[in-house]
């Protein structure tokens, strides 16, 4: 066992976990967080994706004990005092999810994406969230929300 | 976007909890002393049980239980009814029938301690030949795989026909024009993101069993444990939470239920049971597999005549589609399609083979996916076959809205369409003659550049109690509303979303009966507690039939608030009309501007006001709709393409698709239904297989395998709508739920095969790959459904 | 359910304790990086191994810079700072092309360059790109630092040169001025391994080929390379026949296998068109 400790969301959490331990169910049955989801478990479909230290990351073929003392987002901790992100509130805005399995992920992917790239083109979104994958919507208004969000980010003061 | 009363588009409710990541699925359920199960899998497609020995794993520090298919034997549980009327093994007993089949179950305190004692478990088996092929099953020699049946002498599981025989035989003989194509719809699987599972939690000392699992259909669930395990039916309860996606995966009952249900009774402990994918890929529903010969007889001028089909129908070990009763192949007679003919008939035999089971899955509106393919491929072909453009042929034999309703040759009743007001739309959308004339320009200079047309018409809302029924369940849902005193309502109905936005759009559709804000509405689903009995959501029958169920619920009460409010008013009831402003709803005495508002009414309804004899106090009403009819959304669809000859990659260009699926509730969800099963087409046409090797391994068991379409792959779906409303349905929708996977798989194949024109290519099978595309321009295509040699 | 074996941990704090590490757990014991290729074969538990070596915190594997005339790689380099970094796209856009199509943008924010080489799977993308530059790898072990050609380095399937107590550090690639590259992929979808894959490296002198690397994965080239085809163009003027028969030899110099993603006869007829490919945009690259 391995006594480790991950800064999830900002906050210190402190877990004793075997080597194996995948950082996906660390967060998900460790720590509660079950936002996070897990798809395929073989790093396809880009459900469990966190980020770690702001840069987007399969969880589900991370193991806990390698990230230790690092920084992870999940999407719990794209809030502000309880208030959606600009990225999370696109999604909703533009009907950006369905079942919202995959949505946590895009989540993710779009909130470090919109950081690296705040003015992409439509080929750049399309690349951007090239690795993560949804069965219901289509992609059409996913790919609308990462632009809402792009427009919403640069009207808003960090 | 402002919240409409009533239909319109409006932000979903259910988005606040998603974007949050604080859904509720099965996985995130937690229950205070939960253990968890993990299911051993059989490596072979066909062998005998040998021995199976658990004292390994039985010894492992952290397992509480190990079941085997004898354990369930001793229950009379090892096999369970399928909703086809077959049964199923839950866990192996003398064979093993497919590869991943279920073996054993093995109960631990921890999810990766359970995983470890899979491998303590020793299984000896003893390898059969098997049946992987279905156009072998049948053979001579072929082995048997269902020899648990007694008597059982062959492979095969049905023959079914419907149509006119005698009739169509008669109009091909005399034809002046006939065509032939063989072709296949691949074995694919919905692939939901997240898996099946279940938490099982039986109360020893209560007696209650509460299961929680993402099904489609709880109330069937809970009535098939009471009739299938023995418990009291009023002691079970089944929650379906949030759903990651189901399109007909998580329709039935997979034998992890049974064993996490039967591991929770065995240890006195919650058992969570979660899959993961590749068990979800391996032996969990599949879709399809449908070999079909099509063949249509026509004049010489393109006026269509007659169509008369074959399939053989791989069903894999266990017949465990779900079907209403008498239709084994499903609504498969809709093969006559959108079109105006004079006869038609169909064979469809089903047999076994060692692969898993299911086939009625992944939107296929009981095999409608596979009816439209046939018959949107066999347009393609004569249209080749007499030198005519696929939409002037398409245009030339639609039926025509004076027609409506209208009895197919199969005896199908489709209650309205003005189907070529929908082409026509479609057409002038994509520009059709400029794509055709673009398409010209290119073929001179060599480049291959597709247009690919599909007209659907499908049948859905099953439906009436008089013809379906599954398992003996007939087909209609409940509904309940009830008022609050301070005009606040909840809607509980029987069907089950799984992304659709039904506490959106059922809130919509009370609002607009009601006059108040979809707001004020609350939708509960999913909890078999807390709602009415129905059959629940697949087959795009939420709308046809819950969403009926809601609007007649409603009226009822809007009735009952008649009463109340005449007695508010002091005027006869036959003097009040309903009227709404932007204020909400009301009734109010004609002529005059005296009314009550339905808040109103509804605290007074509560209150110590008097109410005429025969009316009850509340604004409380119940229903039950049996659907007269099922309803028959349609569309038209044109997909565009181009096609590297060197390398035989397919690039889809564009995509239009015109949907008529009667009145809209919520334009918005309509759209996104709409979008998601363009990419199936995407998909399925270009990319997603299920492969086997001629051992029965398992080929696609993992997303680098089965592989689904990125936003990449997709183009900007270009929508349209036309309105024709269902004549029978009480706000006149017809359900679009699998309209769009229905449609445009057949639309992306047509385009690539006209892309290949050039090379006289007249047809290959999906998915039309790199590989594929380039062995069908060398005239050498390939057989998709096995692995490739 | 996907969990791997139990294993013991470590974490290296330096190439030096790695190499002990490995020295002392012996050889069931597996350096983990990136862990993209590694990972899903122990949660399979295809792979079991006895320990896993945790190499991500060796900021000295993580250096990516010019030095002179060589382009410097450390093993450690994620696909994604190779795929950003402008130096490499100027010199060798080869790896800038190969790398757009490898997996995609969240899985190559951890993958390894020295990961995949040493996984030496037979689809690799990168594997061909090295091979067409004819890149070295510096390898470490307990005797010290050796430089393996990238052509010696694949053995076969899933197999390197790489012995159980050493360590890849770093790839060395010479920068020619006035070469062009280019890489040419087909696959069923995005981010999917490749049917074929073939990329290219060509000097033109006047004209004339000077220098030629071909590397071609997915198709059986031994050592992801055409020797033959190479040794075919050189001196040759770069005209569309020459570079025609190059991409043909290079085809029979093949041994694809038929799998879902491709027959016999498809995978080479596109080694030798994406072959062909790829010599074209080369050569319209190269300087002269």
């Amino acid at each position: 066992m391995h006594d480790i400790t991950l800064y999830v969301n900002g906050i210190p959490r402190e877990v004793s976990v075997p080597a194996r331990r995948l950082l996906s169910d660390c967060l998900r049955h460790d720590l509660g967080l079950t936002g996070t989801h897990v798809g395929c478990e073989h790093g396809v479909c880009g459900a469990c994706t966190v980020l770690l230290d702001g840069e987007p990351v399969r969880s589900c073929l991370t193991f806990a004990v390698t990230v230790a003392g690092r920084e992870i987002t999940t999407v719990e901790g794209l809030a502000t005092d309880g208030r959606p992100s600009p990225v999370q509130r696109a999604f909703a805005e533009c009907h950006g999810l369905q079942c919202g399995f995959c949505t946590p992920g895009f989540l993710c992917t779009t909130t470090a994406f919109l950081r690296e790239n705040p003015a992409p083109t439509e080929e750049e979104v399309l690349e951007g969230i090239s690795g993560n994958l949804c069965r219901c919507t289509g992609y059409q208004n996913i790919i609308k929300s990462v632009h809402r969000a792009a427009e919403l980010l640069a009207e808003e003061p960090t | 976007m402002s919240t409409p009363m009533g239909f319109g588009r409006m932000h979903r409710k259910e988005d606040a909890r998603f974007i949050r990541g604080r859904g509720n699925y099965v996985d995130d359920v937690n229950l205070p002393g939960m253990l968890h199960g993990a299911i051993l899998r059989s490596p072979h497609a066909h062998a005998r049980i040998v021995s199976v020995d658990t004292s390994a794993a039985l010894a492992h520090p952290k397992v509480r239980a190990v079941i085997t298919g004898e354990t369930l034997a001793g229950l009379n549980l090892a096999w369970m009814p399928t909703l086809s009327a077959d049964t199923q093994a839950v866990l192996a007993t003398d064979k093993v029938r497919f590869q991943g089949q279920e073996v054993a179950f093995v109960v631990a305190e921890d999810r990766y301690s359970a995983r470890d004692a899979l491998e303590l478990i020793d299984v000896e088996y003893e390898a059969l030949d098997s049946v992987i092929d279905a156009k072998k099953s049948l053979d001579e020699d072929a082995p048997l795989i269902r020899d648990d049946h007694e008597g059982r002498a062959d492979n095969k599981i049905f023959d079914w026909e419907a149509g006119d025989r005698a009739a169509t035989d008669a109009l091909f003989e005399r034809a002046e024009v006939t065509v032939a194509q063989d072709m296949l719809y691949p074995r694919v699987h919905p692939a939901p993101l997240e898996t099946c599972g279940a938490v099982a939690d039986f109360d020893k000392v209560t007696g209650k069993l509460t299961v929680w699992c993402p099904t489609q259909a709880p109330h069937a669930h809970r009535t098939l444990y009471a009739l299938v395990a023995g418990l009291p039916e009023h002691k079970i309860r089944v929650i379906s939470p949030d759903i990651g996606g189901g399109f007909g995966n998580k329709v039935g009952i997979y034998p992890g239920y049974v064993c996490a249900i039967v591991g929770s009774i065995v240890t006195g402990k919650p058992v969570k049971w979660m899959e993961d994918r590749s068990e979800n890929l391996m032996s969990t529903s599949f879709a399809r597999d449908y070999h079909m010969r099509g063949e249509v007889a026509a004049t010489r001028d393109g006026k269509i005549q007659a169509i008369r089909v074959k399939v053989l129908a791989d069903h894999g070990a266990f017949n465990g589609t779900a079907q209403p009763t008498k239709f084994p192949a499903g609504f498969f007679g809709v093969f006559t399609g959108s079109y105006d003919l004079q006869a038609a008939h169909c064979e469809v035999t089903g047999v076994y083979t060692n692969k898993a089971p299911g086939g009625v899955a992944y939107a296929c509106s009981f095999r409608i996916t596979e009816a439209v393919y046939l018959v949107e491929r066999m347009i393609d072909v004569l249209a080749l076959e007499l030198g005519v453009d696929a939409a002037e042929l398409r245009m030339k034999n639609l039926l025509r809205s004076e027609q409506f309703p209208y009895t197919s040759p199969t005896g199908w009743e489709y209650d309205s369409g003005d189907y070529q007001k929908t082409l026509q739309l479609a057409m002038d959308m994509a520009g059709y003659d400029a794509l055709r004339r673009e398409q010209a320009e290119k073929r001179e200079r060599g480049e291959l550049m597709g247009i690919g047309l599909s007209f659907f018409t499908e049948a859905v809302g099953a439906g009436p109690r008089k013809h379906m029924d599954i398992l003996g369940l007939g087909m209609a849902d409940g509904a309940e509303l009830r008022v609050h005193p301070t005009g606040k309502a909840v809607l509980r109905v029987s069907c089950q979303s799984q992304g659709q936005g039904h506490e959106t759009t059922f809130a919509q559709i009370v609002a607009a009966e009601l006059g108040i804000s979809p707001d004020d509405v609350d939708v509960v689903h999913g909890d078999t507690d807390q709602t009415p009995f129905g059959l629940g959501t697949y087959g795009s029958r939420s709308t046809p039939v819950s969403g009926a169920a809601a609007a007649m619920v409603s009226r009822k009460v809007r009735e009952r608030a008649r009463q109340v409010a005449s007695a508010m008013l002091e005027a006869s009831p036959e003097d009040l009309e309903w009227t709404v402003s932007e204020s909400g709803g009301s009734w109010t005495v004609s002529g005059t501007g005296v009314g009550k508002t339905i808040q109103e009414i509804a605290l007074a309804a509560h209150s110590n006001l008097e109410l005429p004899d025969g009316v009850e106090g509340h604004l409380d009403a119940t229903c039950v709709y049996n659907p007269p009819n099922l309803t028959y959304p349609f569309g038209a669809y044109i997909c565009v393409v181009d096609v590297d000859p060197g390398t035989g990659q397919v690039k889809v260009r564009r995509f239009i698709a015109v949907d008529d699926c009667g009145v809209r509730i919520n334009p918005m969800i309509v759209e996104g239904q709409v979008h998601g099963g363009l990419a199936d087409g995407v998909g399925m046409a270009l990319m997603q297989l299920m492969a086997f090797d001629e051992d029965g391994n398992h080929l696609g068991a993992s997303f680098m395998d089965y592989l689904l379409p990125t936003a990449m792959e997709c183009p900007s779906w270009e929508l349209g709508e036309t309105v024709t409303p269902s004549p029978h349905h009480p706000i006149g929708a017809k359900g679009v739920g699998e309209s769009a996977t229905v449609g445009s798989p057949p639309a992306v194949v047509n385009a690539v095969l006209d892309a290949l024109r050039p090379y006289g290519v007249r047809h290959a099978d999906m998915p039309l790959t790199p590989a594929a595309v380039w062995r069908a321009i060398q005239g050498n295509p390939i057989r998709t459904d096995l692995a490739i040699t | 359910m996907q969990v791997p074996a139990s294993f013991e941990f470590e974490r290296a704090e330096s190439v030096e304790h790695a190499l002990e590490l490995l020295e002392r757990y012996g050889p069931e014991a597996r350096l983990v990086a990136g862990g993209h290729s590694l990972i899903p074969m122990m949660k399979l538990r295809l792979a079991q191994p006895d320990a896993l070596i945790d190499i991500n915190g060796l900021a000295e594997l993580s250096h990516l810079k010019v030095t002179g005339d060589t382009l410097v790689i450390g093993a450690l380099v994620r696909h994604a700072a190779l795929l950003a970094d402008e130096a490499v796209g100027a010199y060798f856009p080869i790896f800038h092309e190969a790398e757009r199509v490898i997996a995609d943008p969240v899985v190559r924010n951890r993958g390894t360059v020295g990961g995949s080489l040493c996984q030496a799977d037979p689809s690799e993308d990168l594997s061909a790109a090295f091979a067409a530059v004819r890149a070295e790898a510096v390898i470490a072990g307990p005797g010290g630092r050796r430089t393996v050609p990238i052509r010696e380095f694949h053995v076969g399937p899933y197999e390197t040169v790489v012995g159980p107590g050493e360590m890849l550090i770093e790839l060395r690639v010479r920068i020619r001025p006035g070469a062009g590259s280019a890489y040419e992929k087909v696959e069923r979808r995005v981010g999917d391994w490749p049917v074929a894959a073939a990329g290219a490296y060509l000097r033109l002198d006047g004209g004339v080929i000077a220098e030629v690397g071909l590397g071609l994965t997915a198709v059986g080239a031994e050592h992801f390379a055409a020797p033959f085809a190479e040794a075919y163009l050189i001196g040759k003027t770069a005209g569309e026949a020459v570079l025609r028969e190059g991409a043909r030899i290079a085809a029979d110099g093949c041994a694809p296998q038929a799998d879902q993603r491709g027959p016999v006869d498809y995978k080479r007829h596109l080694a030798g068109e994406l072959t062909y490919r790829a010599l074209s945009r080369a050569a319209e690259r190269s300087g002269s």
